[in-house]
């Protein structure tokens, strides 16, 4: 099951979950993903054991991770 | 069934971070950075304790009834590093208020994201351990400290999530994933608050936090 998720005041909220072969699922949670980089978000695939990548568009598997950007204080 | 690093290829952003655009003046961090930036803090330590450290030996040589001055030259001398290195450690203190809800939420999506030891850590002493190439980082919810290998420099950074309104793991996890797709873009986004010797971050550094230090120490003396 890969997921889509953003970080934000709840904590995180799930914008969509798809699994390998739901083509619609996938298209989608790709429009959420568009969606949410338009609005200033950042997609960050984790690839686990300390690794992660930046993404611009949303991969067919694995935890995508929407953040904010950051910035120095 | 491509892997997920394989199908992300096309849409991956070269391993850099995209936060880089807003300070393209800076340049890359790097272990070379990172050495000039200790010299320059020991030089700087120096240039405002010598002083001092001469005005009051030569005062008291020269008449000693005048010690008491040369006891407040010293207390300045000793002074100044220690409020260097109070700024530095200020990066890591926890920041507002905590909605106890969302804080849950959050800890256990920073949880996954950590392994059990960084995890047990990280709950405890509210520091996220990651090693990295230029050293071992603990992370917080808006700064760094990054001990160099060898563990003889903690290098302080301020940096934090441009969302004030996440709860902190988020914030810790915001700063975690951006450090792990960059390490090098991550230290040039944030801002170098301090650098100096573990003792001297340590002294600073609220009690609980202290365990998680010399955890990054003890990893950074094995990078060396």
């Amino acid at each position: 099951m890969s997921r889509l998720i953003r970080m934000d005041r709840t904590g995180h909220s799930t914008l969509a979950e798809w699994t390998a072969g739901d083509e619609a699922g996938y298209e989608a949670a790709a429009v959420a993903f568009r969606e949410e980089l338009d609005r200033g978000y950042i997609g960050v695939l984790d690839e686990g054991e300390g690794r992660a990548t930046h993404v611009r568009e949303l991969p067919h598997e694995g935890l995508v991770i929407l953040r904010a950007p950051i910035a120095g204080g | 069934m491509a892997s997920p690093v394989a199908a992300a290829r096309d849409g991956r952003d070269e391993l850099t971070l995209p936060e880089l655009a807003a300070v393209p003046w800076r340049r890359r961090e790097d272990a070379g950075a990172l050495v000039r930036r200790r010299r320059m803090w020991t030089g700087w330590t120096l240039a405002h304790s010598a002083p001092f450290i001469g005005a009051a030996g030569l005062l008291t040589a020269l008449e000693p009834m005048s010690f008491p001055v040369g006891l407040a030259a010293l207390a300045h001398a000793w002074a100044i590093p220690e409020l260097y290195a109070a700024r530095g450690v200020n990066v890591v203190r926890p920041k507002g208020p905590v909605s106890e809800r969302a804080e849950q939420v959050a800890q256990g999506l920073l949880g996954d994201l950590l392994g059990h030891e960084p995890r047990e850590l990280q709950r405890s002493t509210g520091l996220a351990l990651e090693r990295g190439a230029l050293g071992t980082w603990l992370v917080a919810e808006a700064g760094a400290l990054l001990v160099a290998p060898g563990g003889r420099t903690v290098h302080c950074y301020c940096v934090r999530a441009t969302d004030r309104t996440l709860p902190p793991s988020d914030r810790i996890a915001h700063l975690l994933l951006g450090l792990r797709a960059d390490e090098q873009g991550f230290a040039t986004v944030a801002n170098h608050a301090f650098a100096g010797a573990p003792w001297r971050v340590r002294r600073r550094l609220p009690a609980y936090m202290r365990p998680a230090l010399a955890v990054a120490v003890d990893a950074a003396r094995r990078q060396d």
